[in-house]
């Protein structure tokens, strides 16, 4: 038996190496990161935010490589159940950069805090590496995959602040709600799989097609409640403000912009390849789920008295409009709402996250998460203060600031579907604009007009590692409102839609 | 035997997760009742597998037992820390922030 099997001629399936250097790289580092956390010494423990940053960094280079050469042997490596095209490269380079800011605003708390930093570390980068593979998932089995491995690790940073009972209930809550939605999800799989005979979503896609059973119906009802949990989409929402204003805030950022981003590319990859076919099943839930989602998360965020559980509110709310294109999916406006979501994610991260830089950078001094504390921010700390109006002017969708131009997007794909009920959508949607602009504006006239709460004016220097990320985000939010044609072009590659392979 | 009759012990098995998790205030009730979520998927996935003749529900099962125990670990290490601060697993207790 084992003579004739060994007898047998193997031939190596060839591998195309640099298709998935990314994820290499990550894996090389994750490790590396580990071992020498082991072997440093305490005192140079800052070092460990350094090398994790060139790894992310490192990880980008042949991001960049791909995207520049081309290519179409790569477009289907593994049988197509795991593509490396356009979609994936924009979504893999945004969600390493994204790594990279966060670990640029973790440093100091990390050191600051006296947590444990090298194993911080390597579950961010872990979950980076869960993220990275998740856009270039195209099956069932890896997107699960993926999305446990980003979420694992993301449970554990949440609950990074172990003595403190609040970091506790943060990640407790994230952990439940997170695995129960996960188990929620793989039924749904199992019956897709079941009732389909595959897991690859392109031929799903084609098994799905013509009358549904009540099965299939089923499948696709869990599938996208198990996705609502993990973009904290109204009613699956409860979790998010509690585990974003319990965690420490460099993971909050994190949580609230990747692990939602990552939540948002499984759910189109999914409804764009495999269940366009039930979208008599899947677009009636998703308008209702976006349309409370920004309502309910803007009604909620306008009575917050702590800035970082407003943003949370708020990036419930930022989810319902990142959702609304996907409610028009199946229509012709496909290719529209694609654009819009990729669109809106990659501008929302530069936006998000720099909001939560400012705040990280201000409470260090003022140590309060209230709106209040930011009184009179302008007058000892002006640097901070525009930087702030900034973000959260491009939050609230002003030109020329970054969100303007998704913002416009998401409506020009729900404006091309042309039915009564996406219209109906963008309505709603333009009304919740103006409720949010009320609470974002709240926090400016605080900063702007009142006088410092408790008069002490000492200048705030945050340290080099918080100005870099807030160059990054802020550079990112204004080049791209003022030069949308930039992010504009980037997702006008036909390949983008194209080498999804419908 | 049929396929659905794994099917049906798929669902119940499902059922009975669901509303562990809904109903019970101890963790360690509610991770065994997420174990039992995702063994009602495995049965489901096993079933399907013999039904369609192919591999990938098998292995789709494999990476499912796989990532229930990492889950179970995180969970585990989580419950015993909160165990440590509080004294107590109850989870209705775990309401320190609200709004």
């Amino acid at each position: 038996m084992i003579a004739s099997l060994l007898a047998q001629a193997w031939t190596a399936p060839t591998i195309d190496w640099h298709a998935i250097a990314p994820e290499l790289v990550l894996v090389v580092g994750i490790n590396l990161v580990l071992l020498v956390d082991l072997w440093l010494d305490e005192a140079k423990k800052w070092a460990m935010a350094t090398i994790t940053g060139l790894v992310l960094l490192g990880a980008v280079v042949p991001v960049v490589t791909l995207a520049v050469l081309g290519g179409d042997v790569r477009d289907a490596i593994f049988d197509g159940r795991y593509v490396i095209d356009e979609y994936a490269l924009i979504l893999k380079a945004l969600f390493l950069l994204v790594g990279y800011v966060v670990v640029l605003l973790s440093q100091n708390e990390l050191e600051e805090g006296g947590y444990y930093q090298g194993e911080f570390y390597v579950l961010l980068l872990v979950s980076v590496l869960g993220m990275v593979m998740m856009s270039s998932s195209r099956d069932l089995m890896s997107i699960f995959v993926a999305l446990e491995l980003l979420s694992i690790p993301a449970y554990m940073m949440a609950a990074w602040r172990k003595r403190d009972p609040r970091s506790n209930e943060a990640g407790a809550k994230y952990y439940l709600l997170g695995v129960f939605a996960s188990a929620v999800l793989l039924y749904g799989m199992s019956f897709l799989y079941g009732t389909t005979g595959t897991t690859k979503l392109t031929d799903i896609g084609v098994a799905l097609s013509g009358e549904l059973s009540a099965m299939q119906i089923l499948a696709v009802v869990f599938v996208l409640a198990g996705f609502a949990f993990k973009i904290s989409a109204v009613p699956f929402h409860t979790w998010a403000p509690d585990t974003y204003e319990g965690a420490p805030t460099p993971v909050t950022a994190f949580l609230s912009v990747a692990s939602k981003a990552a939540g948002f590319v499984a759910l189109l990859t999914v409804l764009y390849l495999g269940l366009y076919g039930a979208d008599e099943v899947h677009s009636p839930m998703i308008w209702a789920m976006a349309a409370l989602t920004m309502t309910v998360g803007n009604v909620v965020a306008l009575r917050q008295t702590n800035i970082v559980r407003m943003l949370a509110y708020s990036s419930v709310s930022q989810g319902g409009f990142i959702l609304m294109p996907l409610a028009v999916m199946s229509t012709t406006a496909a290719e529209s709402a694609l654009r819009a979501v990729v669109i809106y994610l990659l501008i929302y991260a530069f936006s998000n996250l720099g909001a939560f830089a400012v705040i990280i950078a201000v409470s260090r001094s003022t140590r309060s998460g209230e709106i209040s504390s930011f009184g009179g921010l302008m007058s000892y700390a002006p640097g901070l203060g525009v930087l702030m109006t900034i973000f959260l002017a491009s939050l609230a969708g002003i030109p020329p600031l970054g969100i303007w131009i998704a913002k416009l997007q998401a409506f020009r794909a729900l404006i091309d579907a042309g039915s009564t009920s996406a219209y109906v959508l963008a309505i709603i949607a333009a009304v919740n604009t103006v409720i949010a602009a009320g609470y974002y504006m709240r926090v400016l006239r605080q900063i702007w007009m009142s006088p410092v709460p408790d008069g002490d004016t000492t200048p705030i220097r945050p340290p080099s590692s918080v100005w870099l990320a807030l160059g990054i985000t802020a550079g990112g939010t204004v080049v791209l409102g003022i030069l949308p044609s930039l992010v504009l072009r980037f997702a006008d590659l036909p390949d983008l839609t194209g080498a999804l392979g419908r | 035997m049929y396929a659905v009759n794994f099917l049906i012990l798929g669902a119940l098995l499902f059922s009975l997760g669901v509303f562990g998790v809904i109903a019970r205030r101890n963790a360690v009730m509610v991770l065994m009742s997420i174990e039992l979520i995702l063994n009602a998927v495995n049965v489901n996935l096993i079933a399907f597998a013999m039904m369609n003749n192919s591999a990938e529900g098998h292995v789709f099962a494999l990476y499912v037992i796989a990532v229930a125990a990492a889950e179970v670990g995180v969970g585990l290490a989580m419950v015993l820390m909160i165990y440590r601060n509080r004294r107590s697993i109850a989870l209705d207790e775990l309401s320190a922030m609200k709004g």
